[in-house]
């Protein structure tokens, strides 16, 4: 079920991945100021950008699965958020990179945005022990979606507050009307906006169909009567 | 396709190269592990797959074999 248009949503992100790489390096001009290593722009913003968003997701569907009490959705809100705390490392990695090669630093302590960012992160690393931690699958469930949501309006809170912060030495991407960017960098930096989102719920219906398969198997065994093969994750959600 | 590259600009790879060359790599290398801990995950599934096969069709002769000796 899930893995339905799993392959040509795949196909449309390798090729979204390999134009938007290509765009990047041979289409995007060269920043005045910062000059090729701002290249790194077009791989760090779409990717934080996304990964909040996924975090906010993962919170909607926490809120349904509430409301209907569905345990699918509660495999949607982990899997968004398990996909968006692996893109938060990428973020974090890229942004670091970009750091040392702009600012002479990996990290700048007294700078919002990123401080910000390393908090929003760290909170949602705290997901996983507290799903762990609860053993009962219904009550892990329903409070699993309560931290889901309460994070998830953190994240555009934060944001929010960070823009009302005064910067130090971390560019504002859209400090402007119309973004702060020439039309062609703002060209190039939305398509690696679209393929990051691309590929992000590519990775997530990957994710999904690979727990409804293992749900499966595990039903099919119980229904069997066949001997377990051994423990199975007490963490992540299965998906029916 | 060598065609195809050198018609391409050349990159300004000074100081700046490795930084981008870096961060891109991060990017790549944390896509292939995903991917690679998936591929395991999906070789375990089949694995288990092809276990439940063989247990039911070992059942299902089981089966036939009771009903031919009653």
């Amino acid at each position: 079920m899930y893995g339905k248009g799993l392959r040509p949503l795949s196909i449309a992100t390798v090729a979204m991945l390999a134009l938007s790489l290509s765009l990047v390096f041979f289409y995007a001009p060269l920043d005045a100021d910062q000059g090729f290593v701002q290249k790194i722009f077009y791989l760090h913003v779409p990717l934080a950008i996304v990964a909040l968003m996924g975090f906010v997701v993962g919170g909607a569907f926490a809120i349904a699965h509430l409301r209907s009490g569905n345990r699918k959705w509660d495999a949607y809100s982990y899997v968004s958020i398990h996909m968006s705390v692996i893109f938060g490392v990428a973020v974090l990695v890229t942004g670091g990179i970009w750091a040392k090669a702009s600012w002479g630093h990996w990290w700048v302590w007294d700078e919002p945005t990123l401080v910000s960012f390393l908090i929003v992160f760290l909170m949602y690393a705290t997901y996983y022990p507290f799903r762990y931690a609860i053993e009962d699958p219904e009550r892990q469930a329903r409070y699993a979606s309560v931290f889901a949501i309460t994070a998830g309006a953190f994240v555009p809170l934060n944001f929010m507050a960070v823009r009302m912060a005064e910067s130090l030495v971390h560019p504002r991407t859209f400090a402007t009307a119309n973004g702060g960017l020439p039309g062609e960098m703002m060209f190039v930096f939305l398509c690696s906006l679209a393929t990051m989102a691309l590929l992000w719920v590519t990775l997530v219906k990957f994710e999904l169909t690979a727990k409804s398969a293992s749900g499966q198997v595990k039903r099919l065994r119980r229904a069997l009567d066949a001997p377990a093969p051994g423990a199975g994750s007490r963490i992540a959600p299965e998906v029916s | 396709m060598i065609d195809l590259l050198a018609a391409t600009p050349a990159l300004p790879l000074d100081e700046a190269g490795k930084y981008v060359a870096g961060a891109y790599v991060v990017f790549l290398v944390l896509i292939v592990v995903y991917v690679a801990i998936m591929a395991a995950k999906l070789q375990r599934i089949e694995r288990e797959l092809r276990e439940l096969a063989g247990f039911a069709e070992q059942r299902k002769q089981e089966e036939e074999r009771e009903e031919v000796s009653a």
